[in-house]
């Protein structure tokens, strides 16, 4: 509880993993010991082609874990399970358990609009909808709840203060979200996803099409998020995974070769693939 | 320029073997760009030899009672306003029914049948039908509802028309639609919203302005069609907004009375030709400022 109220939110909408509060481990080195979401053994198939090999892995509650690997490692693809995006492609299966609140969420019979509302998700590329900026924000909102118009205004305020655009915008929020520059677009989808109150936030290498200002932006905007978010970011930039990341998970060629604290994984990592992909002599 | 290029580019070439490749492709290219150029030339001339006569007949012809008379007898000074007011009906009509046809299929070819199997025959129909001669479509709503009910109507026509734009509609919106990058669409459906939501409320408004495009299009391709509506509302002499009756219309108008050999009937269909073609090119800027905004 403490931490909510130090945030910068400013009316009565705490994220739905209030819950789960108390835990104060955010020292730097200790993993949390909650999990959000348990990986258990799971296979992914793209077709025929077995594009993750038995992935075990935990994702600790409001800690930051960074996937990293070479291109077509799985980290994406491990990524769109957690929010069974893949479901929206025939051909695409996984097998296994993906757990969370204790359900197998990649179970046939999960309700994939409940889960995307509990597991949000930004992408590389900016996505603003074609609409105003207040619309961008109410979209989401509207489809899991029913807000009177003083509500839902606190709600979009609150969101936009959160993912650190509120200031930018609050003159401007009936006008096209398209006008926005690529790093406040990038912030506009932050304050979209965390808009619905989802438990789990995935960035898929949110900052590769953004400027280095912008990527600091949203980089710092991780960390503050994590207070109320269990966060899991797929990146390229091994720095960035040192900066953001409490665990980093190595993959390669669809294996998770090692997890580990950031700071152990990037100084002392256990495996030699590991060792040599972060010292750049591959991927 | 030639000798620096070879000092710097490894091994040495033979210079008269380069000087001849060189000539040869300075050959290549002045006959591509003169057959090229002709080709454009000759398009150009018959363009505007066409417009220039349109123009200088069309509005020798054009007066008030143009647009305040109906048709008339020959010499009993007539004008199109029954013709124009049977083509906004029939054109409107078909536009207003083909539309959410079109759209619909289009959005079912890019939204649910990507690369299924009954998705490319209906496609393939699709674009058949898109190309298919006009006159086709005119003898199939003949049979369908001329032969059946009776007789020559407005309703007829309408629907011969709705036949021929609804295939430019389902065109422009699939192409439209494919245009969206599938993050889009990740994005909504990431948001935990219904793929019926994410088509209506993003996809659609996203390909919106080229949609509107492919309809303003199809609506100036319809304005023009004489054929199909040779079988089905026929055209009319008298004012009639009576869509169960034979209606007229502006194409068949023009076609009837440019074969005529009266004078000011002639005079009349070079008008209507003028007027046809006039809503055709303000139909199409506003298409092209539809897409650009």
């Amino acid at each position: 509880m403490s931490t909510t109220s130090e945030s910068a939110m400013n009316d009565a909408a705490p994220p739905a993993t209030q819950s789960f509060g108390g835990m104060q481990a955010r020292s730097e080195a200790v993993i949390n010991t909650t999990s959000r979401i348990s990986v258990r053994n799971l296979d992914f198939f793209y077709g025929a082609n077995k594009a993750l090999k038995a992935i075990n892995l935990e994702l600790p509650d409001r800690q930051v874990t960074g996937m990293i690997g070479p291109s077509g490692c799985g980290k994406s693809t491990l990524l769109r399970v957690l929010n069974r995006m893949y479901s929206l492609y025939p051909g695409q299966r996984a097998e296994g358990e993906v757990m969370m609140d204790g359900r197998n969420m990649i179970a046939a019979e999960v309700d994939l609009n409940e889960l995307r509302s509990k597991v949000g998700m930004v992408f590389q590329k900016p996505t603003p909808f074609p609409m105003t900026i207040y619309e961008n924000i109410a979209f989401g909102i509207r489809l899991h709840e029913k807000l009177s118009k003083s509500e839902m205004d606190d709600r979009i305020e609150w969101a936009l203060t959160r993912a650190a655009i509120w200031g930018e915008v609050k003159d401007r929020l009936q006008s096209s979200a398209m006008g926005l520059s690529g790093g406040q677009q990038q912030r506009l989808c932050i304050a979209r996803t965390i808009a619905v109150r989802p438990e789990v936030i995935l960035f898929d290498e949110p900052t590769s099409a953004l400027d280095p200002i912008s990527t600091l932006k949203i980089e710092e905007l991780i960390d503050e998020l994590k207070r109320d978010f269990t966060i899991c970011i797929v990146t390229h930039n091994m720095q960035q995974a040192a900066r953001c990341a409490d665990q980093v998970a190595f993959f390669y060629l669809g294996e998770l070769v090692e997890v580990a604290p950031a700071s152990q994984l990037f100084t002392a990592p256990r495996e030699k693939r590991t060792q040599e992909y972060i010292t750049g002599r591959f991927g | 320029m030639s000798t620096t290029f070879q000092a710097s580019s490894g091994p040495t070439k033979d210079a008269a073997v380069a000087a001849a490749l060189g000539r040869s492709r300075k050959r290549s290219d002045l006959i591509l760009r003169v057959l090229s150029y002709g080709a454009t030339a000759i398009g150009l001339v018959l363009l505007a030899s066409i417009l220039v006569t349109l123009f200088a007949k069309g509005f020798g012809a054009m007066n008030l009672s143009v647009f305040t008379e109906v048709t008339r007898p020959p010499g009993s000074n007539g004008g199109l306003l029954n013709a124009m007011v049977g083509s906004l009906i029939q054109v409107g009509l078909a536009t207003i029914i083909g539309t959410p046809i079109g759209m619909l299929v289009g959005t079912y070819l890019a939204e649910y049948a990507r690369g299924s199997a009954f998705g490319n025959v209906v496609r393939f129909v699709s674009d058949i039908l898109l190309s298919a001669p006009s006159i086709l479509v005119g003898l199939f709503v003949y049979q369908l509802l001329v032969l059946p009910f009776g007789g020559f109507s407005g309703w007829a026509g309408v629907a011969a028309l709705a036949i021929i734009i609804i295939p430019v509609v389902v065109r422009t919106t699939e192409d439209m639609l494919a245009l969206i990058p599938n993050t889009l669409r990740e994005a909504v459906i990431g948001l935990g919203a219904p793929k019926w939501k994410m088509i209506v409320t993003v996809c659609w408004r996203a390909a919106i302005s080229g949609i509107i495009t492919g309809v303003l299009l199809g609506v100036a391709r319809i304005a023009g069609e004489t054929a199909p509506l040779l079988f089905t509302s026929l055209g009319n002499n008298a004012w009639s907004t009576d869509l169960t009756a034979p209606m007229p219309s502006l194409p068949i108008t023009i076609y009837s009375y440019a074969g005529s050999p009266f004078q000011d009937w002639i005079e009349l269909a070079w008008a209507g030709a003028l007027i046809i073609t006039l809503a055709v090119l303000i139909l199409n800027i506003l298409a092209r400022s539809v897409l650009r905004k």
